[in-house]
Formats: C-alpha cells, sequence, structure tokens
C-alpha cells in the first residue's frame, strides 16, 4: 500500500513563477482511495469517516466502512478534513472575460439580439488566470455564459483542468440564454442631493416596449419550432437549428429575470414552447416560489452577497432568499458572479444562505448537486457517489465558512490536480523577497 | 341678503380697461388722452394686511397709487365710484421667485455627472466670451433688468391666481447676478419697473454652463467659496487679473439682498454654511421636504420661499409596481402639504411662490391644500404679501393696502381663503384686470315676450352663466348661456311640453338639481323649430329679439323680479386629514420623534471579547459601556444603573471601521480637474442614505467617506459615525483630524475614455508620467503659497510690533485648493491615496519625500506587496481589498495574499469596503486575510477596527476595546471571523443603533405603513383624483468610479449618469 500524506499544495518548485508550469493532470487510471473523511455526499448526507474509492475517473464506491486493501492503490489520508463534491459555478464569463475593462480581452458579448447560434464554449480560454483561483476555492466545473441583449448565444459546462476548450468542454450548448428586458420605468431624474427629481414625463410605457422585445423572442420560437417540424428546409437557418434542442427539452432555456413581472412573463415560454427553463438572477423569486415549483422552473441565485432590491426591502433579503426557495420546494442553486472577485467567493456566498436559513448541507447542495441537476450534468457530477465522475474537493474545515474554508486537494475526474495558481506563485515570489515565508505576522 | 345691483352698474361702468398714464419722452401718435385712473371703491372690506380689516370701506386709488383708505372716506370730487359692497379687498399678492419675464434658461446635456464621464471630453474652460471670470455658471453680471421684458401671456395666469408684484430673475448657472421687481400690468417695461435690482441670486445648478467644473454638489460649493474669497481680493485690483466682471459684478451684487435657491432640506443647510462663512444671510428658495428636518432649518435663521409643488399619487394598485415604489416616496406624497404648516408652527418665517407648480392655475387648489394641512390664513396672506415686500424692500410699494404704495389689489366676492370664494378683478398699478366676469344676477326674471299673436310670459329661473329653468305652467325644455354680456336662450314650442330628463312627472325640476343646460342631453331632445332668443344683458334687466318656432320675429324683455338668496358661506375649515409620522430619517427604519435610541449604560456579559489590547481575547468577560464610554473590561463586572445583555456563546468585538467608503453623501467625484482639493465632502453628508443602516446591521461603526478616484487631488474626506437617525452635522467624527483623497493610475488617466483604444482624454495627465507631474506641480505651487502667506504675516506682525500701519501690505489671494495642500505640509491633514501598481505607489512616495511630506495611507494599494518594504521605510499604512483582482489592467497582479504580506512586512493593514454591499460583510473580509495569508485572527480583526482607526489617527477614540475609548461596540452571534456570525447589537457611543430584534419588529413596521399608504393612494385613484403612473424609486448610489458594485436593481450608480 502506498500512502499519500497530503501536504499543502504550496509545495512549489522555487522555479515556478507563472502559471504557465502548472500542468493539466494526466488522466487517472486505476484505483485511488480517499479514507477518514467526512464526506458531504452533496444530497444532504453526510458520511462520517468514510471512504471514498475511485477507479478511472469514476467514483465506484462511497461508505462508512469500505474496506482499503493493501495491494497496490494510492490511499489519500484525510483524516480531520472535510470532503465535498467538487463545487459547480452556474453562471459565469470564465475564459471569456479576461480583465472586464480592457476590451481586446473579453469575447462576451456579440453584436445582435437573436444570437442563440453564438457559442461561449469556442472562446474558453483555457488559460486564462482566473481559472485557477477559483480551483484554489473548490470550484472544479462552471458554465460559461455569452452575455448580450435578448438571446444571447448557448452556455457549456468546462470543467477547470484542460489544454484546451475541447478538452474542457463537460456539457457543450446545453442552455440557450435569453437576456429579458427590464419591464420597469427607467429613473428619470436625479433623487437626493438636490438635483431634482421626478420622472420624465416622455417615456414609452417600459413595460408595453419591453414586451414587444419579448415577442420578437416568441415569434422567433414559433418559427423555429415550425422549421424543425418540416423534414426539408429550402435554406438552411442556423439560428433555427441553434435551438433545436430547446424543443426536444435537451437544452435549457436560461433566463435573467429579477422582478416577479419579468419572471411571469418568462413562464410564457414553458406554457406555450414547453421548454425547460431556468430563471438567472431571481432577486425576487421569493415572491413566487409556490409558481416556479408548480411549473417545474429552477432558479440560480446569482448574487447573494448583494443589497437588497428596495430600501424597504428587509435588510438581510439577499441573503434570505435561498431558504425561501428551499421551503417552496423548488430547484435552485446559487451563484457568484461578483466581477472584482471573479467567482471564487461561491461557496461563502452558500455560507451566507445557510447563515440565513438552509441547513448547511442544502447550502452545498446549491452549489454542486441542484447546480449539476439545473445544468443538467447530474448523471456525471454534483455529488460524491458512485458512477459519477470523481470530481472531488478536501477542505481542512467548513468549505462554506471562509475562517475554517481551506483546499487542500481537489480532483477533477479523478485526476489529481495542481492547485497552483498565480496568486500563490506571486505571494511565493514576494514571500521569498521579505523572507517571512510561515510568519504568522508581527 | 347681497346687492349687487349697484354693483354690476358700476362693473358697466369700467368695462373698458383704461390705458396708462403716458410716458413723457415717449411721442404720442394722436390726441393727449391724459387720465387719473381716479376711482373710489366704496363699502367694501378692505383686508390691509394680513392683521388689519376695515368694514365697510373705501379705496381711493389715483394715477396708479393708492391714495387713501379707510372707513367713512368722502369719495373724492373727480373720483369714479365703485360700489363694492359685499366684495373684499386685498393687496395683490407678491412672488418672490416667479417665473417671468426673463428668458428661460436653455438646459444643456454632457458634461457629466462628477465632471468625469467616460467617453466624453473635458471642458476645461468657460465659453463665454468676454472679460468674465474663469467658471462659466458664475454669471454674477447677468442683471434681470437689462434682459426683462413683460409676457402678458405668463402674466395673466399670475395675476388671476391674485399676483400683482413678481420678483423675476434669470433661472441660469450657480451665481445668477440680480433680480428685478416688476409688477404684472401689462404696460411697458418701463413702467412696471418697481427696482431695477432688487436681489442677487445663487443656485446649486450650473445651468447652461458646459463647463466640466464644479461637477458635484462639493464642487458648487467650493467655487462659491472661492469665488466669495477671489472677490473680497479683487477689490484690490490685483494688476494680474485684469479687469474680471464676474468678480466685479459680484462685489455689486452683496449688498442686495442674497436669495439661493436650494430647494432641498439638505441643500439648504448647505447654501446656508457658505452664508454662515461669509457673513451673508441668505434667504433660501427651499423645497418640500423641510418638514422633514425642521428644526434644522429653524437653526439657519432664513426667511424661506416655499413652492407649493406637491406630489401627485402614484398609480399603486398592481403590487408588483407598487413593490418598486420606496417607502419614503409614499410618505413624502402624503406629508409634503404639510411642509409650509411646518415653518409656520416652527416660527420660521417665509414667502410663498408659484415656482416649481406644474401650472400656475393650480396655485389655489395647492395653497388650500397647505391650509388644510395646517397653514393659517394670516401667515399664508403675510407669505404673499408682507414677507416678499419687506424681503425686496419694496414695502413702502406694495404688500399692503396704505396711502402711497401701488394700486395693486384684488376684489374678491368673500374672504379670500375660503373654497368657494373667486377673484373677480386684479388691479396692478391701478389698471384693472378682469379674472372673473360676475355680471349674471342669479335669481327668478320674469320674462316677457312679444309675439306678433301677443305677450307671452314665463318664469326663468337663472342658477349660473350656463344654467336656468325656464318654465310657464310646465316646465319648457330649453337651454341657456351667458357668454359676457350676450344671453341666449333657446327652447321647444309650448305645445310639446318635452320634459327635461330627470324631472318627476308633473313637477318642476327642484333648484339646483341639474335643470336645463347641463350636459348634452336636453340639446339633443331640443327640436329643430325651436324658438331662438339672443338679447344682451343690461343689469337686472335683459332685452332682446328673437325668431319663435314659426319663423316670427319677436323681442323680448327678462326682469329680475328675485335674487337668488346666496346661502351664508358654508366653507368650514375642512378638518386635518389623517397622516402618518415623520420619522428620522425619513427612510425606511427611520425613528419617530422620541422613539430615537438613546445613550444607555450597557454591561454584556459572559461573552468572548476581542480587546485588541494585550489582553488579547478573554473568555467569559463583561464589557462596560457608560455614559458613551467604555467603562470596564475584564470578568465579574457589576453596574446596577446598566441594563444587561446576556453574551454567553456570543463574542464582543469592537465596531467596524471601514476605511474607504462612498456612502452618505451628495456627491463623491469632483472630476472636473486634476487637482481639487478645495472640495470636501463634508460639505455634502446624506444622512438620508438606508446604507447606514445596513451597514450597522453588519457591525460597522465608523466608516471613512471618501472623495472619488476621478482625479489625481480629489476631495477632503469626512470620518462619520454611523449615528442612523442623525443629521449631517451630527454624523461627523468628533475630534478627528482631516483626511484627503489622492488617485493614481488608470482613473486619473482616464483610462476608460477610449474609443477604439484610442484615448479621448483631453484632460491632463493622460500617462502615469503626468500623474508624477500633477503632484509636483500642485506641491510646488503649495510651498510657493505657504511662502507667499509666511512672508505677509511676518511682515504684518513686524509692522503691528513697529505700530506701523499695515494698508500698504497685500494679502496674497487665498486658495482655497493649496490651502489644503499646505495643511499636508504642515501635518494637519492626512493623505489617503487610491494606488494600484508598484510603479505609481513608489513614485508617489518619491515625489512625497522630495516635497517633505508623507502618505499616510495608500488604499486600494493592491500591489503593495511588491513594494511593502519601502511603504514601510515611507511610513506609509496600508488600506486593501481582501481578494479583489483582475476587474481592470491594473489589478492584474492583485493577490488575497497582499494584505498579509505587507502586515508581516511591518505595515499596519486595514481591509475596506469601498462597496456599500461589501461594508456589511467587512469582518467575513478580514477572515479571508487568515485564510490566505495565514495571520492571526486577532490581527485579521484589528484589519478592520483598530489598524484603520490607526490610519484615521482615532485609535486614541475608537478600534479597541479598552477603558474610556468611544462605547462602539458589536454583539456577534458567533465567531467574529465566521461567515455565521451576524450582529446582533450594533452600538456606537453607547446607543444601541442596531438591535436584530428590534429590527424584525422594523421591518414590520415598515410594511404595515406601506400598506397603509398603498391603500390610501389606491383611494385617491378610487376616488377619481389624478394619479401618476408608479415611479419606481431609483436611488443614486456614489462609488469610486473604479469598479462594478452588487448594489441591486433600482441602484443608480452616478457614474452611469449623465447631467441632463
Amino acid at each position: 500500500m502506498r500512502k499519500i500524506f497530503l501536504i499543502m499544495t504550496t509545495c512549489f518548485t522555487l522555479a515556478a513563477t507563472a502559471q504557465e508550469t502548472v500542468l493539466p493532470a494526466k488522466p487517472q487510471k486505476g484505483i485511488i482511495y480517499i479514507k477518514n473523511a467526512t464526506i458531504h455526499v452533496g444530497n444532504g448526507k453526510v458520511i462520517e469517516n468514510g471512504t471514498i474509492k475511485i477507479k478511472d475517473g469514476k467514483i465506484e464506491e462511497v461508505g462508512a466502512s469500505l474496506p482499503v486493501p493493501a495491494d497496490d492503490v494510492s490511499v489519500y489520508d484525510v483524516k480531520g478534513k472535510h470532503v465535498y463534491p467538487g463545487l459547480i459555478l452556474p453562471t459565469s464569463s470564465l475564459g471569456l472575460v479576461e480583465i472586464s475593462a480592457n476590451r481586446a480581452t473579453t469575447d462576451v458579448r456579440e453584436i445582435g439580439d437573436l444570437n442563440p447560434n453564438v457559442r461561449a464554449i469556442v472562446a474558453y480560454n483555457t488559460d486564462s488566470r482566473v481559472i485557477n483561483t477559483l480551483r484554489s476555492n473548490g470550484i472544479l466545473l462552471a458554465n460559461v455564459i455569452p452575455q448580450g441583449s435578448l438571446l444571447t448565444g448557448s452556455s457549456s459546462v468546462v470543467q477547470l483542468d484542460a489544454w484546451n476548450w475541447e478538452d474542457a468542454a463537460y456539457k457543450t450548448d446545453a442552455g440557450i440564454h435569453l437576456n429579458l428586458p427590464s419591464l420597469m420605468a427607467r429613473s428619470g431624474g436625479f433623487r437626493g442631493g438636490g438635483f431634482g427629481a421626478g420622472p420624465s414625463a416622455s417615456q414609452t410605457d417600459p413595460v408595453k416596449e419591453g414586451l414587444e422585445q419579448i415577442e420578437k423572442v416568441k415569434v422567433f420560437f414559433r418559427e423555429a419550432k415550425a422549421y424543425q417540424a418540416e423534414g426539408k428546409h429550402e435554406e438552411t437557418n442556423l439560428k433555427f437549428e441553434a435551438v433545436k434542442g430547446l424543443f426536444e427539452k435537451k437544452q435549457k432555456l436560461y433566463v435573467n429575470a429579477n422582478t416577479v413581472k419579468q419572471i411571469l412573463v418568462a413562464l410564457d415560454f414553458v406554457k406555450e414552447f414547453g421548454v425547460d427553463m431556468v430563471i438567472v438572477g431571481g432577486s425576487d423569486s421569493y415572491q413566487v416560489a409556490d409558481l416556479l415549483k408548480k411549473h417545474n422552473v429552477s432558479v440560480i441565485l446569482q448574487q447573494p452577497h448583494s443589497l437588497p432590491t428596495a430600501t424597504d426591502d428587509d435588510v438581510d433579503q439577499p441573503y434570505k432568499t435561498a431558504a425561501a426557495l428551499q421551503k417552496a420546494g423548488v430547484l435552485f442553486s446559487i451563484s457568484d458572479d461578483d466581477s472584482q472577485t471573479r467567482g471564487r467567493n461561491l461557496p461563502f456566498n452558500a455560507g451566507t444562505a445557510a447563515a440565513y436559513g438552509l441547513t448547511k448541507e442544502e447550502a452545498l447542495a446549491a452549489i454542486t448537486l441542484n447546480a449539476a441537476k439545473i445544468m443538467g450534468v447530474a448523471d456525471k457530477t454534483g455529488s460524491i457517489e458512485a458512477g459519477k465522475d470523481a470530481n472531488i474537493v478536501v477542505s481542512d474545515g467548513d468549505i462554506l465558512d471562509m475562517r475554517t474554508s481551506n483546499v487542500t486537494d481537489a480532483f477533477i475526474q479523478g485526476r489529481k490536480i495542481d492547485l497552483t495558481d498565480k496568486h500563490k506563485l506571486l505571494n511565493e515570489r514576494f514571500e521569498q523577497k521579505y523572507e517571512i515565508k510561515g510568519k504568522k505576522g508581527f | 341678503m347681497r346687492k349687487p345691483n349697484t354693483w354690476l352698474a358700476m362693473v358697466c361702468s369700467i368695462f373698458f380697461s383704461l390705458p396708462l398714464w403716458a410716458q413723457p419722452t415717449f411721442p404720442e401718435n394722436g390726441v393727449a388722452d391724459p387720465r387719473h385712473g381716479h376711482y373710489a371703491f366704496t363699502n367694501a372690506t378692505i383686508v390691509k394686511d394680513a392683521v388689519t380689516t376695515l368694514t365697510n370701506a373705501t379705496l381711493v386709488i389715483k394715477d396708479g397709487k393708492i391714495v387713501a383708505v379707510g372707513s367713512n372716506l368722502k369719495v373724492p370730487a373727480g373720483a369714479v365710484e365703485v360700489d363694492c359692497k359685499g366684495k373684499f379687498l386685498y393687496p395683490s399678492f407678491i412672488d418672490i421667485y416667479a417665473d417671468y419675464g426673463t428668458p428661460a434658461a436653455q438646459r444643456t446635456t454632457g458634461g457629466g455627472f462628477g465632471g468625469f464621464t467616460p467617453g466624453q471630453q473635458a471642458q476645461l474652460s468657460t465659453n463665454t466670451k468676454g472679460a468674465y471670470g474663469w467658471n462659466q455658471a458664475i454669471k454674477s453680471d447677468v442683471d434681470a433688468y437689462k434682459v426683462f421684458v413683460v409676457d402678458d401671456a405668463k402674466a395673466k395666469p399670475l395675476r388671476d391666481a391674485g399676483f400683482g408684484t413678481v420678483l423675476a430673475h434669470v433661472k441660469d448657472g450657480i451665481a445668477r447676478g440680480t433680480g428685478t421687481v416688476v409688477t404684472l400690468a401689462n404696460e411697458k417695461e418701463n413702467l412696471v419697473m418697481l427696482k431695477e435690482r432688487a436681489s442677487a441670486h445663487y443656485s446649486f445648478s450650473k445651468g447652461t454652463s458646459t463647463q466640466s467644473y464644479p461637477g458635484s454638489m462639493m464642487g458648487m460649493i467650493a467655487l462659491l467659496r472661492q469665488t466669495y474669497l477671489d472677490a473680497q481680493w479683487y477689490k484690490q485690483r490685483p494688476a494680474a487679473e485684469g479687469i474680471n466682471l464676474s468678480l466685479q459684478s459680484w462685489n455689486d451684487n452683496q449688498g442686495l439682498p442674497q436669495i439661493f435657491e436650494a430647494n432641498d432640506k439638505w441643500n439648504n443647510l448647505r447654501a446656508d454654511r457658505i452664508g454662515d462663512e461669509f457673513g451673508v444671510q441668505y434667504i433660501i428658495k427651499g423645497g418640500q421636504n423641510e418638514y422633514q428636518r425642521i428644526k434644522e432649518m429653524k437653526t439657519t435663521n432664513a426667511t424661506f420661499i416655499l413652492p407649493l409643488n406637491f406630489p401627485q399619487a402614484q398609480d399603486v394598485e398592481d403590487p408588483n409596481e407598487a413593490r418598486f415604489v420606496a417607502l419614503t416616496d409614499m410618505k413624502h406624497w402624503e406629508l409634503a402639504p404639510t411642509n409650509v404648516a411646518a415653518f409656520e408652527k416652527a416660527g420660521i418665517p417665509f414667502c410663498l411662490t408659484t415656482a416649481d407648480l406644474r401650472d400656475v392655475r393650480s396655485f389655489w387648489s395647492s395653497l388650500r391644500k397647505a391650509m388644510e394641512y395646517g397653514l393659517s390664513e394670516t401667515k399664508a396672506m403675510e407669505a404673499l404679501t408682507k414677507t416678499p415686500a419687506t424681503l425686496l424692500g419694496v414695502y413702502d410699494k406694495v404688500g399692503s393696502l396704505d396711502a402711497g404704495k401701488l394700486a395693486n389689489f384684488v376684489i374678491t366676492n368673500g374672504p379670500i381663503f375660503n373654497e368657494k370664494t373667486a377673484i373677480l378683478f386684479n388691479y396692478v398699478q391701478g389698471i384693472k384686470y378682469t379674472v372673473k366676469e360676475e355680471n349674471l344676477i342669479p335669481g327668478t326674471y320674469n320674462l316677457a315676450i312679444n309675439t306678433p299673436s301677443g305677450t307671452e310670459s314665463y318664469t326663468l329661473d337663472v342658477k349660473s352663466s350656463s344654467s336656468a329653468t325656464m318654465f310657464a305652467k310646465d316646465t319648457l325644455n330649453a337651454k341657456f348661456t351667458q357668454d359676457g354680456k350676450m344671453i341666449k336662450l333657446n327652447y321647444a314650442p309650448l305645445t310639446r311640453r318635452m320634459r327635461p330628463q330627470g324631472a318627476t312627472d308633473g313637477q318642476r325640476p327642484p333648484m339646483g338639481s341639474g335643470g336645463f343646460g347641463r350636459g348634452g342631453t336636453t340639446d339633443q331632445t331640443l327640436p329643430a323649430n325651436a324658438a331662438r332668443l339672443s338679447g344682451v344683458n343690461n343689469g337686472k334687466e335683459w332685452n332682446g329679439t328673437g325668431i319663435d318656432s314659426l319663423g316670427n320675429s319677436l323681442t323680448w324683455t327678462a326682469t329680475l323680479v328675485k335674487e337668488t338668496e346666496m346661502k351664508t358661506d358654508s366653507a368650514k375649515k375642512k378638518d386635518m386629514p389623517a397622516i402618518g409620522k415623520v420619522v428620522y430619517p425619513f427612510m425606511p427604519f427611520g425613528w419617530e420623534d422620541g422613539q430615537q435610541p438613546k445613550q444607555e449604560n450597557i454591561l454584556i456579559k459572559n461573552a468572548t471579547v476581542w480587546t485588541n489590547e494585550k489582553e488579547g481575547v478573554l473568555q467569559n468577560a463583561d464589557v462596560l459601556i457608560k455614559n458613551g464610554k467604555i467603562a470596564a473590561v475584564g470578568k465579574n463586572l457589576s453596574d446596577a444603573s446598566a441594563r444587561v445583555i446576556d453574551g454567553t456563546g456570543k463574542h464582543v468585538t469592537p465596531g467596524i471601521i471601514d476605511e474607504h467608503s462612498h456612502i452618505a453623501a451628495a456627491s463623491i467625484n469632483e472630476g472636473g480637474q486634476s487637482v481639487t482639493s478645495e472640495v470636501r465632502i463634508t460639505d455634502n453628508l446624506n444622512p438620508d442614505d438606508v446604507n447606514i443602516y445596513r451597514q450597522l446591521s453588519g457591525g460597522v461603526t465608523t466608516s471613512h467617506i471618501l472623495h472619488g478616484s476621478a482625479n489625481v487631488i480629489g476631495g477632503q474626506t469626512q470620518l462619520i459615525k454611523l449615528r442612523w437617525g442623525a443629521n449631517d452635522d451630527d454624523l461627523k467624527f468628533k475630534g478627528w483630524p482631516g483626511q484627503i483623497k489622492f488617485a493614481l493610475g488608470e482613473n486619473v488617466k482616464r483610462s476608460s475614455s477610449a474609443i477604439s483604444n484610442a484615448s479621448n482624454n483631453n484632460r491632463y495627465p493622460d500617462t502615469r508620467m503626468g500623474v508624477e507631474q500633477v503632484l509636483i506641480d500642485a506641491f510646488t505651487r503649495a510651498k510657493d503659497y505657504q511662502k507667499a502667506w509666511k512672508e505677509y504675516n511676518d511682515a504684518k506682525e513686524k509692522l503691528i510690533k513697529e505700530k506701523k500701519s499695515t494698508a500698504s501690505l497685500v494679502a496674497p489671494r487665498r486658495d482655497l485648493e493649496l490651502d489644503a495642500l499646505v495643511e499636508i505640509l504642515e501635518k494637519k491633514r492626512f493623505i489617503t491615496c487610491h494606488s494600484y501598481v508598484q510603479s505609481e505607489i513608489n513614485g508617489a512616495m518619491k515625489v512625497a519625500e522630495q516635497m517633505g511630506y508623507t502618505v499616510n495611507t495608500f488604499t486600494h494599494i493592491l500591489e503593495g506587496y511588491k513594494v511593502a518594504d519601502k511603504m514601510k521605510k515611507h511610513g506609509s499604512f496600508a488600506s486593501t481589498f481582501s481578494d479583489w483582482w483582475a476587474y481592470k489592467m491594473e489589478v492584474e497582479d492583485a493577490i488575497p495574499y497582499n494584505a498579509a504580506i505587507m502586515q508581516k512586512v511591518g505595515l499596519t493593514v486595514a481591509i475596506n469596503s469601498d462597496d456599500a454591499e461589501m461594508a456589511r460583510r467587512l469582518n467575513q473580509e478580514a477572515a479571508k486575510i487568515v485564510k490566505y495569508g495565514g495571520v492571526t485572527e486577532e490581527e485579521a480583526l484589528k484589519m478592520v477596527t483598530l489598524n484603520p482607526a490607526i490610519m484615521l489617527h482615532v485609535d486614541d477614540k475608537v478600534g479597541s476595546l479598552k477603558v474610556s475609548k468611544d462605547g462602539d461596540v458589536v454583539l456577534w452571534s458567533d465567531h467574529p471571523l465566521s461567515i455565521y456570525a451576524k450582529s446582533l447589537y450594533t452600538i456606537v457611543d453607547g446607543t444601541v443603533y442596531f438591535d436584530r430584534q428590534k429590527d424584525e419588529a422594523m421591518q414590520k413596521q415598515v410594511d404595515d405603513e406601506r400598506l397603509r399608504l398603498v391603500r390610501k393612494m389606491n383611494g385617491e385613484k378610487r376616488s377619481g383624483a389624478p394619479v401618476i403612473p408608479a415611479q419606481p424609486t431609483y436611488q443614486i448610489m456614489h462609488t469610486c468610479s473604479d469598479h462594478g458594485h452588487s448594489h441591486g436593481l433600482l441602484v443608480i450608480d452616478s457614474d452611469d449618469i449623465n447631467n441632463d
């Protein structure tokens, strides 16, 4: 038996000064065990002192009393540590946006407002410096989404340890994304500070205007559906072709909507086209949770770490919304699309939801199994269960709390990945300069 | 009973308008027609002024002036007598802020909020041609009397509302020149102007100025302050300045009443403080929200000019629309009509104006609403007459009915403030303007129609100029109208016996039940062969001709038999409607008067206590707060006077201090220039920011409100304590040495101002090389300035010592921009410098060392870890984010280990928010420094408590739990660095400003109050009152202009708005 004591991945080669030295791991062959773990399965269950058996990249067995044979297998003893399914970032511009303020480094928003044929996956840059900083916090998969107005394109789920986007693709073009108009009167003037107030008189009705835009999308879907019903086409329509999967339920329709009006209007797409729908954003989704449940609409809460929508709202409303959805039985997941931290605080957004009404395991599910369900990858990932890819994270403590979250190891498809990132390398570099390595402070 | 017969005769006798006496210098084309407009108005109730009423009195006017007023006056020979029995005479009103007679300023677009709009070029100098000052918004040279033109289209609605005199000025610019007092007579400008230069005007609006500076509230304040100083200095005629007409006229205008248009409760205070600094007491043109801070209004000692444009009810029937209408807006809708009454109650003098009304014709309905909500008649009258006249120094001419004053008065048919009273005439300078014709006497008339077949007799019950009932034996189908003097009466032939709709069989309709001529129904039933009568109202007898149903010509006469007895005026004072209470601040979660949390003695028992002192973390310990200070920290404390809070299983820490925040301010960025050290956040604090309360819920007790990063040398900052409900002054952290914001890098070189990757920036600097030069230049100028003042002061001192005259000494020009920089050089003001990359950090320190100052704090400082040793040597503090990066080029190398590295190198490090959302979780941000950098938990907590206190130079007052420090304390539900920790109590100065249990109750109150107001608005709608569509309440949030935020749907980043 070959025992591997997990030593923190902060063991870098001294020569390593750039991410370029971080290599994607080779495919995992044979059997490995992770033992003595507190296993957070992802489905709400916790297995104390559990063992995970991984074979050729897949989880073969999970349990409290799995025997670990004395053969030539790799065994990771993680006594005292917590093991989680790889976290999934359900909405992201990862790999499409390197630095948002620099146009040359962004590939996220195409021209036009009916772009269902635009595919995020082809622009996904596996060499983005952001990727490895997410892995360091346990995020092993991400849904990469094009932005824009109305139909923005198709998203793909990627795993975060790859040489190129084809390697990274975990599920391709599985989401079609729709950005709804606000359906709300715009601000007409300044409030506060004495710059005068009040709406501008000449506004057109924002709801009508918005509904016309939405009707444009419906017309598109109607024609696309008819197009798919006919056997042969005189000419090929790439945009119609791109949404074929929606009607066959092989794709989901992700609708960016926050207000009740937006969400209710979005239900049209379920009713008329029978699509599987995911509401993205959903800041007011708690007000229609029962309706969402009734119509089998799932929700991605984009940013719990957000201010309440209205001044009159509960000060903690964004923190509590997840619990309201949970209570109503809505399938939801939590995201972190903060543009300054780039998604790395995903577990803490879930942790906040746990502080305000979810159980910790429910909060975990919101960034693992439920996210996988929404993205249509629950057959492959999202929980530590037999038959799934071995996408696994090991943390010193509760991964949802920054106080204890410290990811020491991670496996994608059984491959133990290198948790080095640009930040650790720069830290290392300057710890050397100042000779402060290991110092706790002064 | 009223006898209008003689009155009517009078009306007819002066039916035409008199020309005003001729103007001697103007040639006459024709025959001279000199007149004197000599009239005596007798038997009237004359309200001379708000407190003097004469009954059965006489007013004599001649040549446009009042000759005499009194009881028992004889009608002088040569005067036309006008019997005003039953009528009331009042002085015509004065509108001190009317929109009249001057060209409307054409608003410009662009210019940019904060003077800093990405993608737009700056306009750095004035577009005004001529020998004027440097800033296009200072239009002190504009004299309204030079551009004034009579505009009868605008005068008429004002006259109809009872106004006779207005102050007109050009409403454009921050300084707006002078106003002129004119009457509303439709005469040559020469004759209606009462006082050419009557007032000087100021505002917080750039108006048509397209110049970038000032681009913010604080910039406007700074511009005004500097202009006062410059104008004073200009009196010495400094040669270097040449001729400056703006400053010259500024000085010329100082002797006039100074009127400041501030339009908002906080702006009123801001304006008043400028006045206080320069010995000016402004008359303040307010808004509608002063009732929200009436005590503060009183402290200004100002007289106010108050508009009556109350908010309209919104259509909030749809809950999904109502959701986005803030409680604040709904409460304001309900309470705004109390605004004027609040001034009266507080004993603050005020005038009323038609300004800001959507339509001058709504003046009376608005005024009556204000009265319904508590404004007294006496005060209303004063506010419309004596007060404005006195302010403008024209009370000798207008404002009361006294001999020698202008014959500016209104004649009404009842007490002027009664609901049913109408203004009949408005005399301006003795010229009659008819407001409402009242020459129809309602009553019963005998109608005699002389047909070829003999005289037919009818009875005509006349109710109004459009309604009368005609009957003989039975009621006829008839339509009556009077237009001016002309009478028309059509009726169906008798034989048809058509009945009016609604009449019961065989009976004529009761009086006032509608009768004829109402609506279109009777019209429709009038047959084609209806008789048509036409005639003239000759008073109590009408005469006319007509054609009967058979086509015969006829004549007719109607004679008044009995005048309708007018009901005695039953207009009772309406009861004040039930209304909600003012809360402080005027926001959700605000406190009602008397409910504000008070300072208490508090003993937290048996908690884990993070002292931030050498005692470290104490288990099962107590903290006692007395009289707002920490009184004791230790075990087994007791105090009989203290409220005991059980801290078992909980944690106590000092209140969180946010080194970098942009909440609670009306403006943040003054980007109009690269150096704006003259602007001050403190000039524009905004206590009505719900984020104060939200941040209290996250344990924050002190926030450093920084200027943004639009320019290299930004504005002076302000440290505040989160005393939710306090006014702007009471928010301030007392006894704090000031700081100032500097900025480097991408924002100041306007990197985002790029089109297709080519710089669109025209404001120096455009590179980090230029940034260095801006700093060197600014401090070089500051040193020269410092030296000039030192030399001046030394010379002055010497002369004084030698008892010689100092008259020959010329003081240098006071420069607010350089004053602030000199304070830095003298270590009285400290820098917090927005910075990212190592080159610029290093560069800023080298400039500082060269010029002799220290960069106190580098804020953001995301590459501080690369030059931490140099920063330590320089003596800087570091205030940074925990884990931000990769949102712009200069943060490409930002790492979450930054804080820890700097700390380990020996720097005092803080973690700040720069974000209203993250500020609620600063404890968690500190926790990340343990996670990423491995500092101890105690050191991490200090990064959001003691360390920021140190860099803000207030560590003697806050930042740790040490006896005699301020009682700023948080009780956490859990380990303070854990994501599961919530603040249970956030205490500032021993006052519990956030109490998680109470918060739940307050949320309930907010919901209840919302429900009440939504229902009230819906009631308004159902009762048929006009409502406007629901208006989502957007909140402007100010930021660094640096990065994105998760502030929610209804928040507009001030960077994203243009100034149009």
